[in-house]
């Protein structure tokens, strides 16, 4: 595999430098070598902010943030139209959004007229899975249906191993099956 | 494929693990972004008994410094770790630890210096401080902060030495990214850097000694005699410390990095971060058929002379790229350092700056490759017409 880059629009505080972590560390337990890393500006809730993973076969010697992502997943719509998410995004890239709104659709809001447009109700899919609106991990989910960067099953894993010490095991279970709802329920156009 | 027993470790949780293994007896620290989670894992370990170091949660840079210096003095293995302005704050103490030859540990999370007011990553904090007199290692990324760490506590603790080093890595493009990591097995660690043998400590009542006094005409230039001493003496020291690192972890360190400098007629010199997304530009180049290299001092104090001079040793141009601004108006520390040891060398490579990177700008391959040109085009020419220029800036 050649280096994969992604690209995650989020605000802070909806967990994009965490879903961006969990993935990363996804592959590298897969024997992948990987980089996570936010863009950090002024960090305050709710400020648009960006998020990066690369996945690789070979060691990763960039420290460039990503210029031309393979992948860009927006985690809050409510940023499409605000700021140009599909900035940089080649003929093939592909881009991964949480909305109620079918690809076709999403694909006219975006003028994105390359590669390939997904859209997922992520934020429906935590409500009613966590009953939170946390939809950063139902975005990982519906990702390794884009793109087969790791197995859900080692992604839950990873998720297993991170959460729950910190939210229990009900909360993990209930992202878990977040992750794997949004996986069946994206639509991609 | 199969797995490669890497863990997803930040620069910073690198740092932070290193200084588990090694359970200094006292750390002193104040947190400061990006430095923080450095302070905050430490402290973890502390909190949970995994560790048995002394910790001071002292209320400022100076304090911390000031608390290192005491107990480093008094016989123990001490350590912090700052950044930026905690780095100026804690200033005149940073010298009297080099000054009263204490071998304290001191990761340093590289950022720009106030003002403007700026938490991202430039090297001015510890590029101002490359004449208070301790070593300094800068790392390409979170292995390297995790290794430098371990390694620095035997370089400053070595009998020949005995002088405080600071550990550097660049401010949340290494601390703040997460990549996997090798470590090393807690005692592997603890069998390198050994049980610490203090020399003349202050709390050997039968043998008293006496730190810091008045030092005046009669004596001061002959102790800074041996300060300066010390420093020359790291340079013969470090390499059988690397020898055996090697030996112990099977991870070569050097003072310089040779990337593909071999038949390289051109040539790009950068520390930390910076040097390996030059080494994806080199890689393209290579490609193409361009003889380029880069070459990245991993130690910078002291300034490993001959091996850059060794390593650039064929290269018709060269182009040095400083992430601070000396305000000389002559270039960068990087670069007029590596100029002032070219003038004496048989080689006289034609030479150019680049500042870049101030404030956290980000360095593109982009932006490498047009130094490149830029190279190739003074290789043609024979000639630099501008020695002095800003990469990445608006002007």
């Amino acid at each position: 595999m050649a280096m994969i880059e992604v690209r995650w629009h989020g605000r802070g505080g909806q967990g994009a430098k965490t879903a961006s972590q969990f993935l990363g560390e996804a592959a590298l337990n897969t024997g992948k070598y990987i980089q996570a890393f936010p863009e950090y500006g002024p960090e305050r809730a709710g400020a648009p902010m960006r998020s990066y993973t690369r996945i690789s076969d070979k060691t990763i010697t960039v420290h460039s943030s990503v210029t031309n992502p393979d992948i860009v997943v927006v985690i809050d719509p409510t940023l499409v139209g605000s700021i140009d998410v599909t900035e940089g995004l080649g003929d093939k890239g592909v881009i991964l959004v949480n909305t109620d709104k079918i690809p076709q659709e999403m694909r006219k809001e975006l003028n994105f007229t390359k590669g390939k447009v997904a859209t997922v109700d992520a934020t429906k899919i935590s409500l009613e899975t966590l009953g939170m609106p946390m939809p950063n991990m139902p975005m990982l989910g519906a990702l390794l249906k884009v793109n087969n960067l790791v197995s859900i099953e080692e992604l839950s894993e990873r998720v297993r191993a991170k959460f729950s010490k910190k939210i229990g095991e009900e909360k993990t279970n209930a992202n878990i099956e977040g992750i794997k709802r949004a996986y069946k329920e994206v639509n991609i156009g | 494929m199969t797995k490669k027993n890497l863990v997803p470790f930040t620069g910073d949780q690198a740092v932070a693990y290193a200084m588990k293994q090694i359970d200094p007896d006292v750390v002193a620290a104040y947190p400061i972004t990006p430095q923080t989670e450095i302070v905050i894992n430490f402290s973890s370990y502390v909190a949970n008994g995994q560790v048995s170091t002394e910790m001071i949660p002292v209320e400022s840079e100076h304090s911390a410094m000031s608390a290192c210096v005491g107990a480093s003095a008094a016989g123990t293995r001490a350590m912090t770790a700052t950044s930026a302005n905690g780095l100026a704050l804690m200033w005149e103490v940073v010298y009297i630890a080099a000054s009263t030859r204490l071998p304290i540990v001191m990761p340093v999370v590289n950022r720009a210096l106030s003002g403007p007011i700026n938490i991202h990553c430039d090297h001015s904090d510890t590029m101002g401080a490359r004449d208070s007199g301790w070593l300094q290692i800068y790392a390409e990324n979170a292995q390297e902060a995790y290794e430098n760490t371990i390694l620095a506590v035997r370089i400053a603790e070595h009998k020949d030495i005995l002088l405080p080093v600071m550990t550097c890595q660049d401010g949340f493009i290494t601390s703040h990214a997460v990549e996997g990591i090798e470590l090393f097995d807690d005692k592997k660690v603890k069998e390198f850097i050994g049980e610490y043998k203090p020399q003349d400590p202050l709390l050997d009542i039968d043998n008293p000694v006496t730190y810091g006094p008045l030092d005046l005409q009669d004596y001061y230039f002959e102790h800074k005699l041996q300060q300066s001493g010390a420093m020359k003496n790291a340079l013969k020291a470090m390499p059988e410390v690397f020898r055996e690192f090697e030996k112990q972890f099977g991870r070569k360190i050097d003072f310089v990095e040779s990337y593909k400098l071999e038949d390289a007629e051109i040539a790009l010199v950068a520390l930390s971060s910076t040097a390996g997304t030059a080494k994806v530009v080199v890689d393209e180049l290579r490609e193409k058929g361009v003889k380029a290299g880069l070459l990245r001092p991993r130690i910078f104090r002291p300034f490993p002379r001959e091996n850059i001079i060794k390593a650039l040793g064929k290269v018709k141009a060269v182009a040095v790229l400083d992430r601070s601004e000396s305000f000389s108006a002559e270039g960068g520390p990087l670069y007029t350092e590596i100029k002032a040891a070219l003038y004496d060398s048989d080689i006289k490579p034609l030479a150019i700056n680049y500042i870049y990177g101030l404030g956290g700008r980000d360095i593109f391959p982009a932006d490498i490759n047009k130094v490149f040109e830029d190279l190739q085009n003074i290789v043609k020419e024979r000639k630099v017409k501008t020695p002095l220029n800003y990469l990445g800036s608006r002007e």
